[in-house]
Protein backbone atom coordinates (compact mmCIF):
# COMPACT_ATOMS: atom_id res chain seq x y z
CA UNK A 1 0.00 0.00 0.00
CA UNK A 2 1.36 3.47 -1.13
CA UNK A 3 0.25 6.78 -2.63
CA UNK A 4 2.10 9.91 -3.66
CA UNK A 5 1.43 13.19 -1.79
CA UNK A 6 0.84 16.57 -3.28
CA UNK A 7 1.35 20.40 -1.33
CA UNK A 8 -0.27 22.42 -2.96
CA UNK A 9 0.08 26.28 -2.54
CA UNK A 10 0.07 25.57 1.29
CA UNK A 11 0.68 28.00 3.48
CA UNK A 12 0.19 27.50 7.12
CA UNK A 13 -0.46 30.14 9.82
CA UNK A 14 -0.49 30.23 14.27
CA UNK A 15 -2.44 33.66 14.68
CA UNK A 16 0.02 36.08 13.76
CA UNK A 17 3.28 33.66 13.07
CA UNK A 18 3.16 32.00 9.70
CA UNK A 19 4.92 28.45 10.09
CA UNK A 20 4.32 27.91 5.70
CA UNK A 21 5.01 30.27 3.77
CA UNK A 22 2.95 28.52 -0.06
CA UNK A 23 5.13 25.78 0.09
CA UNK A 24 4.42 23.38 -2.88
CA UNK A 25 6.05 19.85 -2.45
CA UNK A 26 5.44 16.67 -5.02
CA UNK A 27 6.49 12.98 -3.18
CA UNK A 28 6.37 10.15 -5.55
CA UNK A 29 4.69 6.95 -4.17
CA UNK A 30 6.89 4.77 -2.50
CA UNK A 31 9.51 7.67 -2.20
CA UNK A 32 11.47 7.98 1.33
CA UNK A 33 11.53 11.59 1.61
CA UNK A 34 13.05 13.67 4.90
CA UNK A 35 11.82 17.42 6.02
CA UNK A 36 15.18 18.53 7.12
CA UNK A 37 15.86 21.49 9.09
CA UNK A 38 16.46 23.67 12.63
CA UNK A 39 13.70 23.82 14.96
CA UNK A 40 10.72 26.27 14.20
CA UNK A 41 11.62 26.05 10.42
CA UNK A 42 8.36 24.55 9.61
CA UNK A 43 8.71 20.82 9.12
CA UNK A 44 6.76 19.23 11.88
CA UNK A 45 3.85 21.80 11.11
CA UNK A 46 4.37 20.56 7.28
CA UNK A 47 3.66 16.64 8.65
CA UNK A 48 0.98 17.49 11.05
CA UNK A 49 -0.66 19.19 7.59
CA UNK A 50 0.21 15.85 5.72
CA UNK A 51 -1.46 13.71 8.62
CA UNK A 52 -4.49 15.81 9.23
CA UNK A 53 -3.63 17.02 12.35
CA UNK A 54 -3.48 20.43 11.46
CA UNK A 55 -6.30 22.54 8.37
CA UNK A 56 -3.85 24.31 6.26
CA UNK A 57 -4.77 28.58 5.92
CA UNK A 58 -4.66 27.98 2.35
CA UNK A 59 -3.92 25.59 -0.57
CA UNK A 60 -4.35 21.69 -0.66
CA UNK A 61 -2.79 18.36 0.18
CA UNK A 62 -3.82 15.37 -2.17
CA UNK A 63 -3.05 12.04 -0.96
CA UNK A 64 -3.06 9.27 -3.71
CA UNK A 65 -4.49 11.95 -6.23
CA UNK A 66 -7.67 12.42 -3.35
CA UNK A 67 -7.99 16.20 -2.14
CA UNK A 68 -7.48 15.27 2.01
CA UNK A 69 -7.41 18.91 3.15
CA UNK A 70 -9.81 19.00 5.35
CA UNK A 71 -10.46 15.15 6.16
CA UNK A 72 -9.39 14.39 9.68
CA UNK A 73 -6.41 12.03 10.54
CA UNK A 74 -8.77 9.09 11.24
CA UNK A 75 -9.91 8.71 7.81
CA UNK A 76 -7.19 9.59 6.25
CA UNK A 77 -4.51 6.51 4.56
CA UNK A 78 -1.81 7.82 6.71
CA UNK A 79 -0.68 7.19 10.32
CA UNK A 80 2.16 8.50 12.39
CA UNK A 81 5.01 7.73 14.55
CA UNK A 82 5.12 10.11 17.14
CA UNK A 83 8.32 11.31 18.58
CA UNK A 84 7.18 10.09 22.01
CA UNK A 85 5.67 6.83 20.68
CA UNK A 86 2.83 7.37 22.00
CA UNK A 87 2.16 3.78 23.23
CA UNK A 88 -0.80 3.02 25.04
CA UNK A 89 0.35 1.88 28.64
CA UNK A 90 -2.72 -0.31 30.02
CA UNK A 91 -2.29 -2.86 26.36
CA UNK A 92 -0.41 -5.27 25.60
CA UNK A 93 2.02 -4.56 22.39
CA UNK A 94 -0.16 -6.79 20.64
CA UNK A 95 -3.47 -5.12 21.54
CA UNK A 96 -1.25 -2.07 20.93
CA UNK A 97 -0.06 -3.16 17.37
CA UNK A 98 -3.09 -4.13 16.64
CA UNK A 99 -5.34 -1.59 18.05
CA UNK A 100 -5.60 0.42 14.51
CA UNK A 101 -7.09 -2.81 12.79
CA UNK A 102 -9.28 -3.69 15.98
CA UNK A 103 -10.45 0.28 15.10
CA UNK A 104 -11.30 -0.99 11.81
CA UNK A 105 -13.97 -3.20 13.02
CA UNK A 106 -11.40 -6.61 11.84
CA UNK A 107 -12.54 -9.47 14.17
CA UNK A 108 -10.06 -10.23 17.15
CA UNK A 109 -8.16 -13.45 15.40
CA UNK A 110 -7.39 -11.07 12.44
CA UNK A 111 -5.77 -8.34 14.41
CA UNK A 112 -4.23 -10.45 16.49
CA UNK A 113 -2.62 -12.46 13.51
CA UNK A 114 -0.91 -9.34 11.52
CA UNK A 115 -0.20 -7.72 15.44
CA UNK A 116 1.94 -10.61 15.62
CA UNK A 117 3.20 -10.82 12.09
CA UNK A 118 4.34 -6.88 12.18
CA UNK A 119 5.95 -7.77 15.85
CA UNK A 120 7.98 -10.40 14.26
CA UNK A 121 8.80 -7.41 11.95
CA UNK A 122 10.45 -5.69 14.39
CA UNK A 123 11.98 -8.80 15.87
CA UNK A 124 9.44 -8.43 19.25
CA UNK A 125 7.42 -11.14 18.57
CA UNK A 126 8.73 -13.11 22.10
CA UNK A 127 7.59 -9.73 23.77
CA UNK A 128 4.28 -9.62 22.59
CA UNK A 129 2.52 -10.86 25.97
CA UNK A 130 4.23 -7.46 27.58
CA UNK A 131 3.09 -3.81 28.43
CA UNK A 132 5.29 -0.99 26.78
CA UNK A 133 6.66 0.29 30.54
CA UNK A 134 8.86 -3.20 30.26
CA UNK A 135 10.54 -1.90 27.19
CA UNK A 136 13.45 -0.53 26.47
CA UNK A 137 12.96 2.56 24.51
CA UNK A 138 14.85 1.32 21.13
CA UNK A 139 12.20 -0.99 21.89
CA UNK A 140 9.11 1.04 22.05
CA UNK A 141 10.24 2.51 19.09
CA UNK A 142 9.93 -0.20 16.92
CA UNK A 143 6.87 -0.85 18.66
CA UNK A 144 5.78 2.77 17.32
CA UNK A 145 6.38 1.50 13.96
CA UNK A 146 4.81 -1.91 13.82
CA UNK A 147 1.81 -0.02 15.36
CA UNK A 148 1.59 2.59 12.09
CA UNK A 149 2.08 0.07 10.00
CA UNK A 150 0.14 -2.48 11.16
CA UNK A 151 -3.16 -0.48 9.62
CA UNK A 152 -1.37 -0.85 5.76
CA UNK A 153 -1.28 3.31 5.43
CA UNK A 154 -0.15 4.46 2.25
CA UNK A 155 2.46 7.20 4.02
CA UNK A 156 3.52 6.64 7.04
CA UNK A 157 4.79 9.73 8.94
CA UNK A 158 7.82 10.25 11.06
CA UNK A 159 8.15 12.77 13.70
CA UNK A 160 11.49 12.87 14.97
CA UNK A 161 11.15 9.21 16.22
CA UNK A 162 14.84 8.79 16.50
CA UNK A 163 15.56 11.54 18.68
CA UNK A 164 15.40 10.40 22.23
CA UNK A 165 17.81 7.14 21.20
CA UNK A 166 21.64 7.49 22.21
CA UNK A 167 23.82 7.57 19.10
CA UNK A 168 24.47 4.10 18.34
CA UNK A 169 21.03 2.85 18.43
CA UNK A 170 19.77 5.66 15.61
CA UNK A 171 22.52 4.44 13.46
CA UNK A 172 20.81 0.86 13.76
CA UNK A 173 17.45 2.38 13.77
CA UNK A 174 18.04 4.20 10.57
CA UNK A 175 19.25 1.11 8.71
CA UNK A 176 16.22 -0.54 10.30
CA UNK A 177 13.72 2.13 8.90
CA UNK A 178 15.23 1.90 5.57
CA UNK A 179 15.25 -1.95 5.28
CA UNK A 180 11.74 -1.78 6.51
CA UNK A 181 10.75 0.67 4.36
CA UNK A 182 11.98 -0.90 1.15
CA UNK A 183 10.09 -4.20 2.11
CA UNK A 184 7.20 -3.08 2.61
CA UNK A 185 7.02 0.06 -0.47
CA UNK A 186 4.76 2.30 2.05
CA UNK A 187 5.64 6.38 1.47
CA UNK A 188 7.77 7.40 4.46
CA UNK A 189 7.87 11.11 5.16
CA UNK A 190 10.38 11.19 7.98
CA UNK A 191 11.53 14.76 10.13
CA UNK A 192 14.30 15.50 11.60
CA UNK A 193 17.28 18.30 12.39
CA UNK A 194 19.58 15.74 11.96
CA UNK A 195 21.41 16.07 8.54
CA UNK A 196 23.40 13.10 8.86
CA UNK A 197 20.30 10.95 9.53
CA UNK A 198 18.78 12.34 6.43
CA UNK A 199 21.41 11.46 4.17
CA UNK A 200 21.56 7.93 6.12
CA UNK A 201 17.43 7.12 5.01
CA UNK A 202 16.51 9.62 2.73
CA UNK A 203 15.82 9.14 -1.22
CA UNK A 204 15.14 12.55 -0.79
CA UNK A 205 15.96 15.44 1.56
CA UNK A 206 13.84 18.79 1.83
CA UNK A 207 15.89 21.03 3.41
CA UNK A 208 13.50 23.84 5.10
CA UNK A 209 14.13 27.15 6.70
CA UNK A 210 11.65 29.80 7.88
CA UNK A 211 8.85 28.52 6.37
CA UNK A 212 9.95 27.52 2.80
CA UNK A 213 11.78 24.83 1.41
CA UNK A 214 15.47 26.07 0.59
CA UNK A 215 16.51 23.11 -1.37
CA UNK A 216 14.67 19.47 -2.34
CA UNK A 217 16.62 16.67 -3.92
CA UNK A 218 18.75 13.61 -3.58
CA UNK A 219 21.31 13.68 -0.44
CA UNK A 220 24.18 14.04 -3.08
CA UNK A 221 22.51 16.78 -4.90
CA UNK A 222 21.66 18.46 -1.53
CA UNK A 223 25.17 17.88 0.01
CA UNK A 224 27.12 18.30 -2.68
CA UNK A 225 25.42 21.02 -5.21
CA UNK A 226 23.49 22.84 -2.18
CA UNK A 227 21.09 25.68 -4.15
CA UNK A 228 21.21 28.11 -1.40
CA UNK A 229 23.92 29.07 1.06
CA UNK A 230 21.32 28.44 4.26
CA UNK A 231 21.05 24.39 2.95
CA UNK A 232 25.05 24.43 2.14
CA UNK A 233 25.58 25.25 5.41
CA UNK A 234 23.35 23.00 7.37
CA UNK A 235 24.10 19.79 5.21
CA UNK A 236 27.38 20.16 6.70
CA UNK A 237 30.63 22.44 7.57
CA UNK A 238 31.79 24.96 5.09
CA UNK A 239 34.86 26.96 4.18
CA UNK A 240 33.33 30.10 2.66
CA UNK A 241 35.44 32.88 0.34
CA UNK A 242 33.66 36.00 -1.09
CA UNK A 243 34.27 36.17 -4.25
CA UNK A 244 33.46 38.57 -7.65
CA UNK A 245 34.42 37.77 -11.32
CA UNK A 246 37.59 38.85 -12.61
CA UNK A 247 38.75 38.02 -16.54
CA UNK A 248 38.34 34.08 -16.42
CA UNK A 249 38.08 33.47 -12.72
CA UNK A 250 37.12 34.99 -9.64
CA UNK A 251 38.80 37.63 -7.55
CA UNK A 252 39.18 37.05 -3.49
CA UNK A 253 40.64 38.13 -0.23
CA UNK A 254 42.97 35.32 -1.05
CA UNK A 255 44.02 36.45 -4.80
CA UNK A 256 42.57 35.58 -7.90
CA UNK A 257 41.50 31.98 -7.91
CA UNK A 258 41.03 29.92 -11.15
CA UNK A 259 37.39 28.38 -10.81
CA UNK A 260 34.14 29.82 -12.99
CA UNK A 261 33.59 33.46 -12.55
CA UNK A 262 30.34 34.30 -10.63
CA UNK A 263 29.20 36.85 -7.61
CA UNK A 264 28.79 35.62 -4.17
CA UNK A 265 30.11 33.39 -1.80
CA UNK A 266 32.64 30.72 -2.79
CA UNK A 267 31.85 27.48 -0.55
CA UNK A 268 34.32 24.57 -0.48
CA UNK A 269 33.58 21.37 2.05
CA UNK A 270 36.33 20.77 4.68
CA UNK A 271 37.14 17.60 2.81
CA UNK A 272 37.50 19.14 -0.24
CA UNK A 273 40.52 21.22 0.63
CA UNK A 274 43.64 19.43 0.43
CA UNK A 275 47.28 19.14 -0.37
CA UNK A 276 46.38 18.89 -4.48
CA UNK A 277 43.15 19.60 -6.00
CA UNK A 278 41.67 21.19 -8.92
CA UNK A 279 42.98 24.81 -8.37
CA UNK A 280 45.33 26.51 -5.77
CA UNK A 281 44.43 28.16 -2.97
CA UNK A 282 47.92 29.61 -2.45
CA UNK A 283 50.23 29.12 -0.02
CA UNK A 284 48.82 28.90 4.12
CA UNK A 285 50.06 28.17 7.42
CA UNK A 286 48.60 24.75 9.58
CA UNK A 287 47.90 26.43 12.53
CA UNK A 288 46.14 23.82 14.55
CA UNK A 289 45.57 20.06 13.41
CA UNK A 290 43.26 17.80 15.35
CA UNK A 291 42.75 13.55 14.94
CA UNK A 292 39.72 12.30 14.39
CA UNK A 293 40.08 8.97 13.58
CA UNK A 294 38.93 8.90 9.90
CA UNK A 295 40.73 11.88 9.51
CA UNK A 296 42.78 15.44 10.26
CA UNK A 297 40.66 18.19 10.83
CA UNK A 298 43.22 20.87 10.01
CA UNK A 299 43.50 24.61 10.53
CA UNK A 300 45.20 27.01 8.10
CA UNK A 301 45.72 30.58 8.27
CA UNK A 302 46.53 32.06 4.00
CA UNK A 303 49.65 33.94 3.77
CA UNK A 304 47.49 36.40 1.61
CA UNK A 305 44.83 36.57 3.97
CA UNK A 306 46.46 35.32 7.80
CA UNK A 307 43.42 36.60 9.90
CA UNK A 308 41.45 34.07 7.89
CA UNK A 309 40.95 30.53 8.16
CA UNK A 310 40.38 27.72 6.30
CA UNK A 311 39.26 24.09 7.70
CA UNK A 312 40.40 21.17 5.56
CA UNK A 313 39.79 17.34 6.22
CA UNK A 314 43.55 15.88 5.41
CA UNK A 315 43.79 11.83 4.78
CA UNK A 316 45.30 10.00 7.66
CA UNK A 317 48.95 10.40 8.59
CA UNK A 318 49.33 13.01 5.82
CA UNK A 319 49.10 16.22 7.57
CA UNK A 320 52.58 19.10 8.07
CA UNK A 321 53.86 19.97 11.42
CA UNK A 322 52.32 22.78 12.74
CA UNK A 323 53.29 26.10 11.53
CA UNK A 324 54.50 24.73 7.94
CA UNK A 325 53.34 26.55 5.36
CA UNK A 326 52.16 24.42 2.33
CA UNK A 327 49.92 24.79 -0.86
CA UNK A 328 46.25 24.22 -1.00
CA UNK A 329 44.03 23.46 -2.84
CA UNK A 330 40.97 23.07 -3.32
CA UNK A 331 38.29 20.81 -5.64
CA UNK A 332 34.66 21.08 -6.41
CA UNK A 333 33.88 24.52 -5.30
CA UNK A 334 30.16 26.46 -5.47
CA UNK A 335 29.91 29.82 -5.55
CA UNK A 336 25.90 30.89 -4.26
CA UNK A 337 25.06 33.96 -3.53
CA UNK A 338 23.98 35.21 0.49
CA UNK A 339 20.42 35.81 -0.65
CA UNK A 340 18.46 33.07 -2.44
CA UNK B 1 13.82 18.46 71.49
CA UNK B 2 13.18 14.99 70.58
CA UNK B 3 10.67 14.09 73.82
CA UNK B 4 9.32 17.78 72.39
CA UNK B 5 8.47 16.76 69.20
CA UNK B 6 7.30 13.02 70.10
CA UNK B 7 4.80 14.94 72.25
CA UNK B 8 3.76 17.66 69.51
CA UNK B 9 3.27 14.50 67.10
CA UNK B 10 0.70 13.12 70.38
CA UNK B 11 -0.91 16.21 70.61
CA UNK B 12 -1.63 16.78 66.89
CA UNK B 13 -3.50 13.26 66.91
CA UNK B 14 -5.26 13.98 70.41
CA UNK B 15 -6.41 17.04 68.44
CA UNK B 16 -7.67 15.42 65.04
CA UNK B 17 -8.68 12.46 66.58
CA UNK B 18 -10.46 12.71 70.21
CA UNK B 19 -13.56 14.34 68.99
CA UNK B 20 -14.10 11.08 66.85
CA UNK B 21 -12.25 8.56 69.51
CA UNK B 22 -15.31 10.03 72.07
CA UNK B 23 -17.51 9.37 69.87
CA UNK B 24 -16.59 5.89 69.54
CA UNK B 25 -16.42 5.15 73.19
CA UNK B 26 -19.26 6.51 73.86
CA UNK B 27 -21.45 4.43 71.26
CA UNK B 28 -20.21 1.35 73.64
CA UNK B 29 -21.51 3.25 77.05
CA UNK B 30 -24.21 1.01 79.06
CA UNK B 31 -26.01 3.96 80.25
CA UNK B 32 -28.58 6.11 78.78
CA UNK B 33 -26.06 9.32 78.49
CA UNK B 34 -22.88 9.41 76.02
CA UNK B 35 -20.94 11.51 78.90
CA UNK B 36 -18.16 10.54 81.12
CA UNK B 37 -17.90 8.20 83.22
CA UNK B 38 -17.70 5.30 80.79
CA UNK B 39 -19.51 2.72 82.50
CA UNK B 40 -18.34 -0.51 80.77
CA UNK B 41 -19.00 -2.10 77.02
CA UNK B 42 -22.36 -2.50 75.51
CA UNK B 43 -24.07 -3.37 72.14
CA UNK B 44 -26.96 -2.43 72.90
CA UNK B 45 -27.00 0.53 70.95
CA UNK B 46 -25.49 -0.87 67.82
CA UNK B 47 -28.82 -3.75 67.83
CA UNK B 48 -31.19 -0.23 68.45
CA UNK B 49 -29.68 1.62 65.29
CA UNK B 50 -29.54 -1.29 63.27
CA UNK B 51 -32.94 -2.27 63.99
CA UNK B 52 -34.24 1.26 63.42
CA UNK B 53 -36.20 1.28 60.32
CA UNK B 54 -35.85 4.73 59.57
CA UNK B 55 -31.92 5.17 60.61
CA UNK B 56 -31.81 2.35 58.27
CA UNK B 57 -33.78 3.42 55.23
CA UNK B 58 -31.87 6.85 55.37
CA UNK B 59 -28.71 4.45 55.56
CA UNK B 60 -30.06 3.04 52.10
CA UNK B 61 -31.16 6.77 50.80
CA UNK B 62 -27.82 8.07 51.76
CA UNK B 63 -25.88 5.17 49.67
CA UNK B 64 -28.07 5.53 47.16
CA UNK B 65 -27.43 9.12 46.34
CA UNK B 66 -23.69 9.23 47.32
CA UNK B 67 -23.24 6.17 44.33
CA UNK B 68 -25.80 7.61 41.87
CA UNK B 69 -24.35 11.18 42.28
CA UNK B 70 -20.76 10.27 42.77
CA UNK B 71 -21.06 8.44 39.07
CA UNK B 72 -22.69 11.52 37.33
CA UNK B 73 -20.05 13.91 38.81
CA UNK B 74 -17.43 11.68 37.63
CA UNK B 75 -18.79 11.03 34.02
CA UNK B 76 -19.66 14.63 33.52
CA UNK B 77 -16.00 15.41 35.09
CA UNK B 78 -14.60 13.15 32.73
CA UNK B 79 -16.31 14.41 29.54
CA UNK B 80 -15.62 17.84 30.47
CA UNK B 81 -11.58 16.86 31.11
CA UNK B 82 -11.50 15.23 27.97
CA UNK B 83 -12.99 17.94 25.90
CA UNK B 84 -10.51 20.74 27.45
CA UNK B 85 -7.77 17.98 26.48
CA UNK B 86 -8.78 18.04 22.91
CA UNK B 87 -9.39 21.50 21.61
CA UNK B 88 -8.22 24.62 22.57
CA UNK B 89 -10.50 26.89 22.66
CA UNK B 90 -10.85 30.94 22.56
CA UNK B 91 -11.43 31.11 26.57
CA UNK B 92 -10.27 27.73 27.29
CA UNK B 93 -8.87 29.01 30.97
CA UNK B 94 -12.30 31.15 31.54
CA UNK B 95 -14.13 27.85 30.82
CA UNK B 96 -12.09 25.89 33.41
CA UNK B 97 -12.67 28.48 35.86
CA UNK B 98 -15.97 28.61 35.11
CA UNK B 99 -15.96 24.94 35.95
CA UNK B 100 -13.93 25.02 38.85
CA UNK B 101 -15.86 28.13 40.68
CA UNK B 102 -18.62 26.51 42.67
CA UNK B 103 -15.74 24.84 44.77
CA UNK B 104 -15.35 28.28 46.26
CA UNK B 105 -18.98 28.98 46.98
CA UNK B 106 -20.72 27.22 50.56
CA UNK B 107 -22.60 24.68 50.45
CA UNK B 108 -25.35 26.60 52.39
CA UNK B 109 -25.03 29.03 49.35
CA UNK B 110 -25.59 26.57 46.91
CA UNK B 111 -27.98 24.78 48.64
CA UNK B 112 -30.53 28.25 49.01
CA UNK B 113 -29.69 28.52 45.30
CA UNK B 114 -30.55 24.61 44.56
CA UNK B 115 -33.96 24.96 46.86
CA UNK B 116 -35.20 28.21 44.67
CA UNK B 117 -33.88 26.46 41.22
CA UNK B 118 -35.68 22.99 41.69
CA UNK B 119 -38.66 24.95 43.05
CA UNK B 120 -38.75 27.04 39.78
CA UNK B 121 -38.43 24.16 37.45
CA UNK B 122 -40.78 22.70 39.48
CA UNK B 123 -39.27 19.58 41.08
CA UNK B 124 -40.34 18.58 44.97
CA UNK B 125 -38.07 18.44 47.36
CA UNK B 126 -36.81 14.23 47.06
CA UNK B 127 -33.97 12.64 46.52
CA UNK B 128 -33.51 12.91 43.16
CA UNK B 129 -33.02 16.87 44.30
CA UNK B 130 -30.59 16.40 46.57
CA UNK B 131 -28.65 14.19 44.31
CA UNK B 132 -28.57 16.79 41.50
CA UNK B 133 -27.28 18.92 44.66
CA UNK B 134 -24.48 16.78 44.74
CA UNK B 135 -23.66 16.51 41.35
CA UNK B 136 -23.45 20.25 41.59
CA UNK B 137 -20.84 20.76 44.40
CA UNK B 138 -18.92 17.36 43.54
CA UNK B 139 -18.89 17.78 39.20
CA UNK B 140 -16.08 21.14 39.98
CA UNK B 141 -14.21 18.39 41.98
CA UNK B 142 -14.19 15.86 39.57
CA UNK B 143 -13.12 18.03 36.50
CA UNK B 144 -9.80 19.59 39.06
CA UNK B 145 -9.01 15.89 39.42
CA UNK B 146 -9.17 14.49 36.23
CA UNK B 147 -8.50 17.15 34.49
CA UNK B 148 -4.94 17.72 36.04
CA UNK B 149 -4.48 13.80 35.43
CA UNK B 150 -4.01 14.42 31.17
CA UNK B 151 -1.33 15.29 30.56
CA UNK B 152 1.02 15.51 27.51
CA UNK B 153 1.75 11.39 27.49
CA UNK B 154 -2.51 11.24 27.58
CA UNK B 155 -2.97 14.01 24.73
CA UNK B 156 -0.19 12.11 22.90
CA UNK B 157 -2.08 8.85 23.24
CA UNK B 158 -5.30 9.87 22.36
CA UNK B 159 -4.09 11.85 19.33
CA UNK B 160 -2.26 8.45 18.35
CA UNK B 161 -5.52 6.54 19.00
CA UNK B 162 -7.86 9.11 16.54
CA UNK B 163 -4.89 8.54 14.09
CA UNK B 164 -5.04 4.89 13.83
CA UNK B 165 -9.06 5.40 13.18
CA UNK B 166 -10.48 5.06 16.41
CA UNK B 167 -13.60 7.34 16.75
CA UNK B 168 -14.43 9.57 19.54
CA UNK B 169 -16.27 7.00 22.08
CA UNK B 170 -13.39 4.38 21.14
CA UNK B 171 -10.94 6.74 22.06
CA UNK B 172 -12.41 7.76 25.54
CA UNK B 173 -13.14 4.21 26.43
CA UNK B 174 -10.60 1.97 25.19
CA UNK B 175 -7.74 4.65 25.76
CA UNK B 176 -8.31 7.66 28.08
CA UNK B 177 -10.63 5.94 30.97
CA UNK B 178 -7.90 2.67 30.88
CA UNK B 179 -4.68 5.56 31.34
CA UNK B 180 -6.77 7.51 33.88
CA UNK B 181 -8.35 4.67 35.66
CA UNK B 182 -6.46 5.30 39.10
CA UNK B 183 -7.74 9.15 38.88
CA UNK B 184 -11.44 8.40 38.08
CA UNK B 185 -11.15 6.04 41.05
CA UNK B 186 -10.04 8.75 43.57
CA UNK B 187 -12.31 11.51 42.25
CA UNK B 188 -15.37 8.95 42.79
CA UNK B 189 -14.51 8.00 46.15
CA UNK B 190 -13.94 11.85 46.93
CA UNK B 191 -17.38 12.76 45.87
CA UNK B 192 -18.85 9.57 47.59
CA UNK B 193 -17.57 11.02 50.91
CA UNK B 194 -18.50 14.55 50.55
CA UNK B 195 -21.69 13.32 49.50
CA UNK B 196 -22.24 10.62 52.28
CA UNK B 197 -21.45 13.45 54.75
CA UNK B 198 -23.03 16.38 53.74
CA UNK B 199 -26.07 17.39 55.59
CA UNK B 200 -27.09 21.34 54.39
CA UNK B 201 -28.08 20.82 50.64
CA UNK B 202 -29.26 17.04 51.33
CA UNK B 203 -31.40 19.09 54.58
CA UNK B 204 -32.76 22.13 51.99
CA UNK B 205 -33.55 19.58 49.64
CA UNK B 206 -35.63 16.40 51.19
CA UNK B 207 -38.80 16.02 52.90
CA UNK B 208 -40.19 12.85 53.49
CA UNK B 209 -37.39 10.36 51.88
CA UNK B 210 -34.05 11.80 53.91
CA UNK B 211 -30.20 10.92 53.96
CA UNK B 212 -28.26 9.88 56.64
CA UNK B 213 -27.03 13.33 57.87
CA UNK B 214 -30.18 14.22 58.20
CA UNK B 215 -31.84 11.59 60.11
CA UNK B 216 -28.92 11.59 62.63
CA UNK B 217 -29.41 15.36 63.05
CA UNK B 218 -33.43 14.74 63.34
CA UNK B 219 -32.24 12.20 65.79
CA UNK B 220 -30.26 14.76 67.90
CA UNK B 221 -32.96 17.32 68.41
CA UNK B 222 -34.49 14.91 70.88
CA UNK B 223 -30.87 15.20 73.01
CA UNK B 224 -27.71 13.25 73.48
CA UNK B 225 -27.89 9.33 73.56
CA UNK B 226 -25.54 6.90 72.59
CA UNK B 227 -27.40 5.84 69.93
CA UNK B 228 -26.67 8.73 67.71
CA UNK B 229 -23.03 7.94 69.08
CA UNK B 230 -23.21 4.67 67.34
CA UNK B 231 -25.23 6.03 64.09
CA UNK B 232 -22.10 8.70 64.10
CA UNK B 233 -19.35 5.34 64.89
CA UNK B 234 -20.97 3.74 61.67
CA UNK B 235 -21.00 6.52 59.44
CA UNK B 236 -17.22 7.35 60.17
CA UNK B 237 -16.81 3.69 60.02
CA UNK B 238 -18.16 3.98 55.98
CA UNK B 239 -16.16 6.54 55.32
CA UNK B 240 -12.77 5.72 56.67
CA UNK B 241 -13.26 2.37 54.35
CA UNK B 242 -13.51 4.41 51.41
CA UNK B 243 -10.66 6.64 52.07
CA UNK B 244 -8.69 3.61 52.94
CA UNK B 245 -9.91 2.19 49.29
CA UNK B 246 -8.95 5.66 47.81
CA UNK B 247 -5.58 5.02 49.60
CA UNK B 248 -4.74 2.10 48.19
CA UNK B 249 -5.72 2.47 45.05
CA UNK B 250 -3.38 5.85 45.11
CA UNK B 251 -0.08 4.28 46.62
CA UNK B 252 -0.86 1.26 43.91
CA UNK B 253 -0.57 3.49 41.53
CA UNK B 254 2.77 5.39 42.57
CA UNK B 255 3.92 2.32 43.53
CA UNK B 256 4.44 1.62 40.01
Amino acid sequence: MTADVEIRAVEHRFESFTALQRIDLQIAAGEFVVLLGPSGCGKTTLLSLIGGFLTPSEGQILIGGRDMTHVGPKLRPTTTMFQDYALFPHMTLRDNVGFGLRMRGRARRDHDAKAMEMLDMVGLADKAGRKPHALSGGQRQRVALARALAVEPDVLLLDEPLGALDLKLRRQMQDELKAIQRRVGTTFVHVTHDQEEAMAIADRIVVMNGGRIEHCGTPEEVYLRPRTLFSAAFMGELNRLPVRPAGDGVDSPLGPLAVAPGAGILCLRPENVGLQGGFSLGPARLTEAAFFGAHHRCHFAPLAAPELRLVAHLPQGAHPEIGAEVELFGRDPVILTEAA
Amino acid sequence: MRILSWAYLALMFAFILLPVAVLVVFSFQDGRLPVPPFKGPTLEWYAKVLADRDLMAALGNSMLVALASSAVSVLLGFLAAAGFARARLPGSALLRGLIIAPMTVSYLIIGLGLLQAVNWIGLRPSLMATGIGHVVINLPLCFAILAASIGAPQQSALRAARDLGAGERQVLSLVLAPMIAPSLAAAFFLSFTFSWDEFIIAFLLTRFDVTLPVEIWSMLRSGLSPETNAVGALVFLVSVLVVVTLELLLFRKAAK
